[in-house]
């Protein structure tokens, strides 16, 4: 070893993620179920792509590809190293805000107090100062959202993954925490994957967005998200992009 | 307040069972030398209380190294079969259950033979019988983790070892204490069979020797008595259980 494993990695590497014409089968018993079935995507560095698509469409199963969690049964991927934000926050209840956002260096072998200086001055930034001893069970729903993006910004990997982080939060929350996120973002550019069912969230947040079909899962269609940040719901551009969204997905108006 | 008449409230169960008993036997439901009256019990208590006391000790000591011996034990054999989910545990499982079935008054005399009357025999015959609940619970647990976190784990670069230590023991201990208090009540009958295969002291031992001398109030008050100290046992784990974990009981109240 070289490197100190407390060192920041370079998050900056200059490939990008490509998934290409992969498919994935899973076998239950006799049959097979397709999740995905000539998907492809690519992500150049520091890009943020969302990916929209009905319920059961491999969503999912493309992320876990992306992490090398799951190998394609055909096609090719290749992604920098990824970390996965799940779509429950998956907080353990035992450990404090704190020692959760720090799990990931944790898991590397890096000392709890080291670990703890590291990420308090993120917990400062997120929100989340004077929290720090509390458990995830005291915590509000968009408090523990924070918490478990900062574990997966701590991993301190080049792509995070990000699988329908807000959908179990109510509407206000939801809404805080996109704008939350795009801001993050902007400070802390990454190149991301943000999966999620809402078509809203993915035109507000995202460079481009894809949407996918119905299981087997592929990519149908690929819109431009050319538009100035902050974005706003209610801008005209953003309205007309979700609009075009929902139409590839197949949702009548 | 509340927490109080919840306290309360076996008691008076008790009470009116222990009623109900003395009545049968003063009414001349059962002849008092196969089952004493309640009173006569409790003279007992009070005149043996010297005799019953240092029994008490023998045996007392005997339970709480006996569980800690089938804990340590327990635990550790859960984890070795947890490692090697795919070789040993499915040949190692059945025989374990069926281990379960084999009485303990019949290899009590073999541990004696071969173990002597000291405390060792007394050891193995409660660890035997506590390790299971524990090797079950604790398996149960560890099987238990959430799929998704060991993922999650693995994308932050997680060794196996390191999974174990962050993730699946803190899930795991819930099911440890589960074990250890369900292995209580055992522990203290596999004591007194321990003691009845080859000892000259404990209570399990004093039970014995009081049938044939007739004394069964005294055998009674020793049952009583290990009763009593099974009940406090478990009281006592359970309040472990909330200082060590306190996560697993912490109210779930939601800030605004």
């Amino acid at each position: 070893m070289t490197e100190a494993p407390t060192e920041p990695r370079d998050v900056h590497g200059p490939d990008g993620i490509r998934v290409h014409e992969v498919i994935r089968t899973f076998r239950t018993g006799r049959s097979g179920v397709d999740a995905l079935a000539g998907m492809s995507l690519r992500a150049d560095p520091h890009d943020v792509v969302a990916v929209v698509g009905p319920s059961g469409c491999g969503k999912t199963t493309l992320l876990e590809l992306i992490c090398g969690l799951q190998q394609p049964d055909s096609g090719t991927v290749s992604s920098p190293p990824a970390a996965l934000m799940p779509q429950r926050d998956l907080l353990l209840p035992w450990l404090s805000a704190i020692d959760n956002a720090v799990l990931a260096l944790r898991a590397r072998g890096v000392g709890r107090e080291d670990a703890r200086r590291q990420a308090r001055p993120w917990l400062e930034r997120f929100g989340l100062g004077g929290f720090e001893t509390t458990r995830p069970a005291q915590l509000s729903g968009g408090m523990r959202q924070r918490v478990s993006f900062l574990r997966t910004l701590l991993a301190g990997k080049p792509v995070l993954a990000l699988d329908e982080p807000f959908a179990a939060l109510d509407a206000i929350t939801r809404h805080e925490m996109q704008r939350w996120l795009a801001h993050v973002l902007e400070a802390e550019p990454r190149t991301v994957v943000l999966v999620t069912h809402d078509v809203e969230e993915a035109v507000l947040l995202a460079d481009r967005v894809i949407v996918m079909s119905g299981r087997p899962g592929r990519a149908l269609a690929e819109l431009q998200v050319a538009l100035p940040r902050p974005r706003s719901a209610t801008d005209l551009a953003v309205v007309e992009l979700r609009e075009r969204a929902l139409g590839a997905l197949g949702v009548q108006r | 307040m509340r927490v109080a008449l919840r306290g309360w409230r076996p008691l008076l169960l008790l009470i009116l069972l222990i009623g109900c008993w003395e009545l049968y036997v003063d009414l001349g439901g059962a002849d008092p030398l196969i089952l004493p009256a309640p009173h006569q019990v409790a003279s007992s208590l009070y005149t043996d209380r010297s005799l019953l006391w240092s029994n008490f000790l023998v045996t007392a000591r005997e339970v709480l190294l006996g569980i800690l011996v089938a804990a340590v034990a327990g635990f550790t054999f859960a984890v070795a079969l947890h490692f090697s989910k795919r070789t040993l545990r499915p040949a190692v499982y059945p025989l374990l259950v069926a281990s379960q079935t084999i009485p303990i008054p019949i290899i009590a005399p073999l541990l004696v033979f071969w173990l002597g009357f000291g405390i060792l025999p007394k050891l193995v015959v409660i660890a035997l019988v506590s390790f299971f609940s524990i090797v079950v619970t604790t398996l149960a647990g560890l099987a238990a983790v959430d799929p998704d976190l060991v993922k999650l784990m693995r994308t932050f670069d997680a060794s196996r070892l390191r999974i174990f230590r962050h993730v699946e023991l803190p899930s795991a201990l819930p099911g440890v204490f589960t074990g250890a208090k369900i292995a209580v009540a055992v522990a203290v009958i596999g004591a007194v069979f321990a003691e009845q295969a080859g000892s000259n002291s404990g209570l399990g031992y004093l039970f014995q020797e009081s049938l044939p001398q007739l004394l069964t109030a005294r055998a009674y008050a020793a049952v009583a008595i290990l009763s009593a100290f099974a009940i406090v046992l478990f009281a006592l784990l359970s309040l472990a259980e909330r200082l060590a974990l306190p996560w697993a009981y912490a109210p779930k109240g939601d800030l605004p």
